[in-house]
């Protein structure tokens, strides 16, 4: 499902975002990313979108190569991509239900499509009552959920959640992350960032982890282990 | 449709940069209605002056009708001429009492009899006036001549400077309208830089992006063209009954409905042409 092959990203400062990565997620797996801030997570999430190409190496995604991805094709590659930022994202001069329809509208459905599949995942998300609020009329957790209702609207294949749990006490935390397993258990692929080691151990799933820009372990039921 | 909501969610967020655009092409299209009003106006009583003879000769009372015919003869053999048409005392009352059908005051003081018998003559070349003009002066029953050269190429020179006036104003506030919307629309596109960036990151393409800008470049067009042209249109229509008896004589006035219908299908293409310029540059430099 996602495949890079050595791939390194230089920035202009200087910078390393990430160095030789080659690693493999099949479809369907949960996948926790790891590591310090500034290890290379969100850069790993930012090549998967195309936001930029890297340095050196291949990454494909689903049929897409984005090496060879032109530009009029990065609009396709996001839509089967559902992402969960770190910061979010969310318009705060919109409402709640116009912030989650927004990957809808992008990507040209009907009116009364919009309307349907906008509803149906925000009672999915106990969203419902939220409706005509505004971002900061919510809490830190609700506003987790919106994010993930967006990024699941258009019933992507894979899911990237960038420290989703962050801001969040540890109990709405764990609740985002059984909300993502339960996606993932429905098929989605779900890749987490997280440096949150009491979730990470818990669940028990499949670790990577960055030191730098590089996978410095990749575990199988694996545990946070960060020197 | 979509995009179209998205406009005018971005108009009516900023109405103060919405209505300087509006304004500013509500200016130019002033500018455009008012200088084709008088530029087609003043090109239409040039060929009103044309059509109409050239030279004029008002016979002395002493003049016999054989006399006059013998002239007439004269000019008709010099080649020169297109058009001769006699008016007699009778007739030219007839044309006065026309003229001036709402001033009996006038009407009561003229008779025939001080109205002078005429020769309205025109001819094929402009350059002939003169000959001709010659030849009835030498003829001992004209009493004068009317020579119309001077009138029409005055009017023809106050014309091309209109035009020249006309064409450069419109060009200038055309290019000056392009540099505000440009910037009112790079001004929208800076504010809602973070908004585009996270509808793009959300699968958004190009297109979806831009439309919104460029309809509200095509919108700020239309809206002051419309207005402009009512503005104008009223303005014309109130003056009609001024300019009618200031132009008396020139079948000018009232301009049919069919022609402000016209003025107004090619201002909106203009204008939309115009917006949507303006707004695709904006989109092309602020929206990389």
């Amino acid at each position: 499902m996602i495949k890079l092959d050595k791939v390194s990203k230089k920035f202009g400062n200087g910078s390393v975002g990430l160095s030789e990565v080659t690693l493999n997620i099949e479809k369907g797996e949960f996948v926790f990313l790891v590591g310090r801030t500034g290890s290379g997570k969100t850069t790993f999430f930012r090549l998967l979108i195309r936001d930029f190409l890297p340095s050196e190496g291949s990454i494909t995604v689903g049929n897409f190569d984005l090496i060879k991805l032109p530009k009029h094709k990065i609009a396709h590659l996001r839509r089967k991509i559902g992402v969960v930022f770190q910061d979010l994202k969310l318009l705060m001069d919109r409402t709640i239900f116009e912030n989650i329809l927004l990957p809808l509208e992008a990507s040209g459905f009907k009116d009364q499509d919009i309307k349907k599949k906008t509803e149906d995942i925000m009672e999915e998300m106990e969203l419902s009552k939220h409706s005509d609020k505004f971002p900061l009329q919510l809490s830190g957790g609700e506003l987790q959920r919106v994010a993930i209702a967006r990024a699941l609207i258009l019933a992507p294949e894979i899911l990237l959640a960038d420290e989703p749990t962050g801001n969040l006490d540890p109990q709405t935390g764990e609740g985002i992350v059984n909300l993502l397993m339960d996606i993932n258990k429905k098929g989605t692929t779900v890749v987490m960032a997280t440096h949150n080691d009491v979730v990470v151990n818990k669940f028990a799933k499949r670790v990577i982890s960055l030191d730098k820009g590089k996978v410095i372990k990749d575990q199988e039921k694996g545990k946070y282990e960060i020197s | 449709m979509r995009s179209l909501k998205t406009t005018i969610r971005h108009i009516r967020r900023s109405p103060y940069q919405a209505f300087a655009a509006v304004l500013i092409m509500t200016v130019t299209f002033m500018a455009i209605s008012i200088f084709t009003f008088l530029i087609l106006g003043s090109s239409k009583i040039i060929s009103y002056f044309e059509s109409k003879p050239q030279v004029t000769a008002f016979f002395k009372d002493s003049a016999k009708t054989e006399n006059i015919r013998a002239l007439e003869d004269q000019l008709s053999q010099s080649g020169k001429v297109s058009k001769i048409h006699f008016v007699s005392k009778q007739e030219a009352l007839k044309i006065y009492r026309q003229q001036n059908k709402n001033d009996p005051l006038l009407l009561d003081l003229v008779t025939a009899d001080i109205l002078p018998a005429s020769l309205e003559i025109s001819t094929y070349k402009i350059e002939d006036l003169a000959s001709i003009s010659n030849m009835l002066r030498q003829s001992s029953f004209v009493q004068e001549v009317i020579f119309q050269k001077d009138v029409v190429s005055t009017l023809t020179a106050w014309t091309d400077s209109l035009r020249k006036i006309g064409i450069a104003l419109i060009v200038v506030l055309s290019i000056v309208s392009i540099f505000i919307m440009i910037t009112i629309i790079g001004i929208r596109i800076s504010q809602k830089r973070d908004e585009i960036e996270i509808i793009r990151l959300l699968g958004a393409g190009g297109w979806y992006i831009r439309w919104p800008f460029i309809l509200e470049g095509i919108f700020y067009g239309v809206t002051g063209a419309f207005i402009a042209w009512i503005i104008s249109s009223i303005g014309l229509l109130y003056e009609t009954p001024f300019l009618e008896s200031f132009l008396k004589g020139i079948p000018l006035l009232p301009v049919p409905y069919l022609f402000f219908l016209e003025m107004l299908g090619v201002e909106l293409i203009l204008a939309i042409l115009l917006g949507a310029f303006a707004s695709f540059i904006a989109v092309l430099r602020y929206l990389k």
